[in-house]
């Protein structure tokens, strides 16, 4: 019976840069159904945070509740990690944000949890710019609740008992780049190359970084007629590369002029995008959305980097905020008492 | 890279390292599960119709299967395989009943000369088949060198009687306390073939060393000395001992010197201590008794007084390794070293000799002194009837190997018989059963534990040097064996991979613990080494490629860590990936010798 890994590894993994394996970056053995997409993510996430030598303990991990809110277990196990009520993690990692700005915060979420029950509260996540990677993992349905068809589900795509959805799906990506999110990309769960990249350039972003990621359930979307299927997914699958070079180190691939667009972050670290034409600017909203549309159109499923600006202001700065922790300072920093206050409601009088 | 063929079972052999290395290639992880479920009587079996001397072999083998054991790869020690035999041997119940009888005459008659393991190897494969055997020894008990030269300390004389026992009790002729003078007189007593296990008799000399002539008296070759002390016609050896030579004889004979008088015993050798030919344990066990080995040294003269040997001098030297591999032993100018001794046991090698086998036979010989072979499956000499085997064949070896020309000698000897041609072997008998029992359940214990190598625990030091017959070790109790036997990582449990149902997502290779799956572009095997999630960097165990898959890569699995720990099939979705159990047990004359269910 295995319901734990084997503590053995192979003795030749190698180390980052803090001299950890991509092993300490485990959590514990998931319990999502074998080949649930959402493991792929949880494996790319820990891969990414591994070659980015981010300190565990520096990451806070959180979601809802959904299949995919589960996967911060499996990942990342010797980090910070709050487990909220279904579609409400927005405003806890509001709330972290502005609390601790050292940590780097990774929300994991799904479909339901983001587009159905928590629309209200994701969409001023994005408005706010709160400094976060959000990954939401997009199956088009409520796995944990058996597989009723949710709000990303594609319009006419065949559910496991037959029926087909009779609405059209949220397009969550293009929500984001309408809504003003500084930083958006798409992505599918068997596209580890992408993705680990994607994910990791979302960290390294400051401000809101979205990353949609189309992840089959296996259990009660993966049967053909579902657009969300391994198959399908694979075969409309229209993706642009992505590389990041964290900062610090040698760029050493050539690319080719037009076709693809270099972009440094806040950090010094460089993204290049392979671009899906020769005319797309990464930076402009306009285009994003227009490629989107197209590729929506022809049932494509485009992935990629699609919009980012990396100069954007995130919350804290925008409000002015501490940019010490919280938790650092001291009682009489944090409850200055009545005489302050007195002296602010003087001011206002 | 081509994608791999399962269908060939020596790529699933390969993969049971122990197994693989075992040169009677014993099913070692099918008879561990026995161990571990207390079925010492079915695991005595399994090795009894492999290797013919679990008990023997439990206490003395040269074990080329635990350097091999995947153990070591991922941990510091492998399995304790050798001792884990022995676990067998000591707790089984009554076998003989379950053993097979001789067959009902075949109208054929063999003579094997010699009774080692090699020669009763053949008669224990040959004589349920209803052959008249004939079985000729100088020695007064069958056994050849396991009893001649292993001392009882290492292997108590009744477990070699016992299994020597096993395969005398299947109607053999034996002709012991005769020496074969001659193989024309031999070959015209009517025998169908003539089996040669005379094994390699004759012990090296230092001829020419200064004083040797001298100090005969208390000169002693190594093998011809331990054989004495086994069969008692020696019993005592001066109180100052030098034992010349680095291999295992060497460290019988130091041991056995201690026991026999012996109170200052130094073994000297030429070579570097690491570059000693006796097995790491060997030596061990040896220093534990109290015995120095002093390397570097090179024999100079045997110092005589009074007619009497007083000691020997050494010149000393030091190794230097040349760039083609080659090793120098160069002086390194100091005085010469004198060692004072009252004896000196001589245990620098051994030779083949076969004097007795006449030029007009036909059978020819190599320069090496060894018979000219067919090729090593056949074991068939230049004279067709007449076959080799064990030591005799290709030098001193050890019993394993004995008994794995044994078992090829035998095929070859029954097919000449038949008058069937010889390079049509029978293939071996294979099974490859899934082992899925749910969702999270295997048939074997799938998980392994993360234990460290248990110790055989000793007999105390002053009783075993007080008489040469209390055996050393005392062997596992059924506790530790349990946990010994659990470290054992079930590699024939195979990880089995099915192209077409796999739906690539990923879930194997992100789980597995080892990081041995891959998806990726095909490419040739060097270029594909090196981009795995881990490189391949271990030329010796091989790739499992896959056939292409639907987004074009191909799944390429290292065989080199896997633990067998099945999560890789636990994860799939698709049941692309299954364990399944693999059996492989060699060709033999006569297949099946046991029944283990
Ligand atoms: C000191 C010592 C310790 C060893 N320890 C180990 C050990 O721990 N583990 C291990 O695996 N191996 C060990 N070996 C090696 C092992 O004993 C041999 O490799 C093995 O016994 C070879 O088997 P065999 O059947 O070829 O012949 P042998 O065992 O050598 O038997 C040959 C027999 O043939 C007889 N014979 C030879 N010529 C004639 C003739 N013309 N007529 C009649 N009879 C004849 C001999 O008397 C002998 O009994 C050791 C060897 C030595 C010398
Ligand atoms: C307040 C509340 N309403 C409803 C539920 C029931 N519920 C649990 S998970 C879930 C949907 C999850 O869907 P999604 O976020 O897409 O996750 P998935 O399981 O598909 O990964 C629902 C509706 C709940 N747990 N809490
Ligand atoms: S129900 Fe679907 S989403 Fe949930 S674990 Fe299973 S496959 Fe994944
Ligand atoms: S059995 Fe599968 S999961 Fe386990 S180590 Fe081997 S390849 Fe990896
Ligand atoms: S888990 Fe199964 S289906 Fe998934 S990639 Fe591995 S073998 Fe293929
Ligand atoms: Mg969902």
């Amino acid at each position: 019976m295995s319901y734990y890994k084997p503590k053995f590894q192979h003795p030749k993994l190698p180390k980052n840069s803090l001299g950890y394996t991509v092993a300490d970056y485990d959590g514990s053995i998931s319990t999502l159904c074998a080949g649930c997409g959402h493991d792929s993510i949880s494996a790319a996430i820990r891969n990414a945070c591994f070659l980015s030598s981010i300190p565990p303990h520096r990451i806070a991990k959180l979601s809802g509740i959904g299949c995919s809110s589960k996967m911060p277990t499996y990942f990342l196990g010797r980090s910070h990690g709050f487990n909220s009520v279904h579609g409400r993690m927005p405003s806890v990692a509001t709330g972290a944000s502005v609390a601790n700005r050292d940590l780097i915060y990774l929300g994991v979420s799904g479909d339901g949890d983001t587009a159905s029950i928590g629309m209200g509260q994701f969409v001023h996540l994005i408005r706010r710019n709160v400094n976060m990677t959000y990954i939401v993992a997009n199956n088009g349905c409520y796995g944990l609740t058996k597989g009723q068809d949710s709000a990303t589900a594609d319009l006419g795509s065949v559910g496991k008992y037959g029926t087909q959805n009779p609405f059209e799906g949220i397009d969550l990506a293009s929500l984001a780049v309408l809504q003003g999110a500084s930083f958006v990309a798409r992505s599918f769960s068997g596209d580890k190359e992408q993705l680990e990249p994607l994910i990791r350039a979302a960290m390294a972003h400051r401000g809101f970084a979205f990353i949609d990621v189309v992840s089959p359930c296996v259990t009660f979307a993966n049967n053909v007629g579902s657009t969300k299927s391994y198959a399908a997914t694979r075969d409309n699958l229209e993706a642009m590369p992505v590389d990041f070079v964290p900062m610090r180190e040698e760029i050493r691939t050539q690319y080719k002029e037009g076709s693809s667009q270099t972009v440094t972050l806040h950090d010094g670290s460089i993204i290049h995008l392979h671009k899906a034409s020769k005319d797309h600017k990464a930076d402009s909203r306009e285009d994003a959305l227009m490629a989107l549309q197209a590729a929506d159109r022809t049932g494509k499923v485009l992935t990629g980097l699609l919009y980012l600006d990396p100069t954007s202001q995130d919350l804290n700065h925008t409000l002015e905020l501490a940019s010490q922790p919280l938790n650092s300072m001291g009682k009489d920093e944090l409850c200055p008492g009545s005489r302050v206050l007195k002296s602010i409601n003087e001011g206002l009088r | 890279m081509r994608a791999t063929d399962t269908t060939n079972p020596e790529y699933f052999h390969k993969v049971v390292d122990c197994q693989y290395a075992c040169p009677a290639h014993t099913p070692v992880p099918a008879y561990i599960r026995l161990i571990a479920q207390q079925r010492y009587t079915d695991a005595y079996l399994i090795n009894w119709e492999s290797n013919v001397f679990p008990g023997v072999l439990g206490r003395t083998c040269d074990r080329p299967c635990e350097p091999a054991c995947r153990r070591g790869r991922v941990e510091e020690e492998p399995v304790a395989i050798c001792r884990l035999k022995r676990v067998a041997a000591d707790f089984k119940d009554e076998v003989a009943e379950m053993l097979p009888k001789a067959g009902p005459p075949n109208g054929k008659k063999v003579a094997l000369i010699g009774a080692g393991p090699a020669s009763l190897t053949v008669a224990r494969d040959l004589a349920p088949l209803g052959y008249e055997l004939h079985l000729y020894d100088e020695q007064t008990k069958g056994g050849g060198f396991m009893r001649s030269q292993i001392p009882s300390f290492r292997l108590p004389e009744s477990v070699l009687d016992e299994e020597i026992g096993y395969i005398l009790d299947m109607g053999i002729t034996t002709v012991f306390n005769t020496y074969v003078d001659s193989m024309a007189d031999m070959l015209t007593k009517g025998y169908d073939a003539v089996f040669v296990g005379s094994g390699a008799p004759k012990g090296r000399d230092l001829p020419k060393l200064p004083g040797r002539k001298e100090a005969d008296a208390n000169i002693h070759i190594g093998i011809n000395w331990l054989a004495s002390v086994a069969f008692e016609h020696i019993k005592e050896i001066g109180k100052r001992v030098i034992v010349l030579g680095g291999g295992n004889t060497a460290m019988d004979c130091c041991r056995t010197s201690r026991r026999l008088g012996g109170e200052d015993v130094k073994v000297i050798v030429r070579s570097p201590f690491e570059d000693m030919k006796a097995s790491p344990w060997e030596k061990e066990d040896a220093m534990h008794e109290g015995i120095p080995i002093i390397d570097n040294h090179v024999p100079r003269e045997f110092v005589v007084e009074d007619g009497k040997l007083v000691g020997m001098t050494f010149e000393k030297v030091k190794a230097v390794y040349h760039r083609d591999g080659r090793r120098e032993l160069v002086p390194t100018g100091e005085e010469p070293e004198f060692f004072p001794c009252d004896d000196v046991l001589v245990a620098i090698g051994q030779e083949n000799a076969f004097p007795w086998i006449e030029k007009e036979t036909g059978i020819r010989f190599t320069s090496w002194g060894t018979p000219i072979i067919n090729d090593d499956e056949t074991f068939q000499s230049t004279r067709k009837e007449v076959f080799f085997g064990g030591d005799s064949a290709f030098g001193p070896s050890n019993i394993i190997t004995a008994v794995a020309h044994g078992h090829k000698a035998a095929v070859s000897i029954d097919l000449y018989c038949q008058g069937k041609d010889l390079s049509k072997r029978p293939p071996p008998d294979v099974t490859l059963v899934g082992q899925k029992m749910g969702i999270h359940e295997w048939s074997y214990d799938s998980i392994p534990i993360t234990d460290e190598r248990k110790i055989v625990p000793l007999e105390d030091l002053k009783k075993s040097l007080s008489d040469r017959m209390v055996e050393v070790e005392l062997g596992f109790d059924p506790e530790t064996a349990f946990i010994e036997a659990e470290r054992c990582l079930n590699c024939d449990a195979q990880t089995v991979f099915t192209d077409s149902n796999c739906i690539e997502c990923d879930a194997c290779a992100d789980i597995c613990p080892t990081s041995c799956i891959t998806f990726t572009q095909n490419a040739p095997e060097k270029e594909l080494r090196g981009k795995l999630i881990v490189p391949a960097e271990n030329p010796e165990q091989d790739l499992y490629v896959s056939g292409k898959l639907p987004t074009g890569r191909v799944m390429v699995k290292d065989e080199d860590v896997c633990l067998h720990c099945g999560l890789c099939a636990e994860r799939c979705p698709t049941a692309a990936w299954d364990m399944q159990m693999f059996f492989y047990n060699v060709s033999k004359a006569t297949p099946n010798l046991v029944d283990v269910k």
